[in-house]
C-alpha cells in the first residue's frame, strides 16, 4: 500500500465518520460543523485524485460560502437546543433498508479498475486502459502543458461555453429569487 | 489506482445522505444532507475524470454552482416558512396533508 492510498483511506474514514455524525447530531449547528469536516476531507481526496483546483474550490465554495450561509440561517432562526427532530425507529429501519439497498447495488463499483473501465467501454477484453482511455491521457498532458487551472479553463470557455453562460443566468435567477423571497411576507 | 475506492466512498456517502434525508425532520438539516449527496456525486465525477477526460471536472463546477443557487433559494424559502410558522420542522408544514 502506497502513501497515497494510506492518506486516501484516512480521508475516507474521516469523511464517513463526519457524515454519520452529521446525520445523527441533534443540534443543527453541530451537524453543520460535521458537514464542514466531511467537505474538508473530500477536498483532500480531490487533491489525491490530482484535481487540486477542484479541491480548492471545494474548500472555498462549499466549506466556505455555502456552509457559512447554512450556519448564518441556523443562528438567525435560533434553531437547536429544543426537542430532537429525529424520526422514530420505524423511519430509521426504513431509511437504513432503502439506503442499504442503494449502497449495496453500487457495491460492485469498489472493484473497478481503469482496465475494467476500458474493457466495458470498448466491449473487448483485449484493449487495455492505455489504448481506450485516451481522453484521460489527454487530460494528463493538458495538466502538464497548461497547469491544473488551465486544463479546466480551456474546455470551460471553449466547448462548454454555452452551459457556462446558462449557469450565470441560473445564478442571477437564484439571487433575484432569494431577494424576493426574503424581502416581504409571502 | 484510487478509482474503485473513490467510487465506493462516493456510494457510501450518498447512502448516508439518503438516510439523513429520510430520518430527520428539520428542513435545514435535510438541506445539508442533500448537499452531502451532491458532494458524493462530485467525488465520483472527479474520480472518473482521471480516465474519461476533463468533462467530469467541468461538470463538478456546474454542480457546485447549482448547489450554491439551491442553497440560496432554499434557505430564503426556509426563512419565509419560519416567519409563517415559527418553525422549520416538517411535521408543522402540513398544508397539503389530507
Amino acid at each position: 500500500m502506497t502513501v497515497v492510498q494510506i492518506v486516501f483511506y484516512v480521508f475516507a474514514v474521516a469523511a464517513v465518520i463526519g457524515a454519520i455524525m452529521c446525520i445523527t447530531q441533534r443540534n443543527p449547528i453541530a451537524s453543520a460543523f460535521w458537514l464542514v469536516s466531511v467537505m474538508m476531507s473530500l477536498a483532500g481526496v480531490f487533491v489525491l485524485l490530482q484535481a487540486q483546483f477542484i479541491g480548492v474550490m471545494q474548500v472555498l465554495v462549499y466549506a466556505g460560502a455555502i456552509m457559512v450561509l447554512f450556519l448564518f440561517v441556523i443562528m438567525l432562526l435560533n434553531l437547536g437546543g429544543e426537542t430532537s427532530d429525529r424520526r422514530g425507529a420505524p423511519s430509521w429501519v426504513l431509511a437504513v433498508v432503502i439506503s442499504g439497498a442503494i449502497t449495496v447495488s453500487m457495491a460492485e463499483l469498489a472493484s473497478y479498475t481503469p482496465d475494467r473501465l476500458a474493457h466495458e467501454l470498448s466491449g473487448s477484453t483485449e484493449l487495455g486502459a492505455d489504448v481506450v482511455l485516451l481522453e484521460g491521457q489527454q487530460l494528463q498532458e493538458a495538466i502538464e502543458a497548461r497547469g491544473v487551472v488551465g486544463a479546466i479553463a480551456e474546455p470551460l470557455f471553449g466547448s462548454y461555453l454555452i452551459p457556462f453562460q446558462i449557469t450565470g443566468l441560473l445564478l442571477l435567477t437564484a439571487v433575484v429569487g432569494a431577494v424576493v423571497l426574503a424581502k416581504r411576507r409571502i | 489506482m484510487l478509482l474503485g475506492p473513490s467510487l465506493a466512498l462516493s456510494a457510501v456517502l450518498f447512502g448516508i445522505g439518503v438516510i439523513g434525508v429520510l430520518v430527520r425532520r428539520n428542513a435545514i438539516v435535510i438541506f445539508m444532507c442533500v448537499e452531502l449527496m451532491l458532494n458524493a456525486v462530485n467525488l465520483s465525477f472527479v474520480a472518473l475524470s482521471q480516465y474519461h477526460g476533463v468533462g467530469g471536472r467541468v461538470m463538478v463546477f456546474f454542480v457546485m454552482t447549482v448547489a450554491a443557487a439551491e442553497a440560496a433559494v432554499g434557505l430564503a424559502i426556509m426563512i419565509a416558512v419560519f416567519r409563517h410558522l415559527e418553525s422549520v420542522d416538517l411535521k408543522n408544514i402540513n398544508l397539503l396533508h389530507g
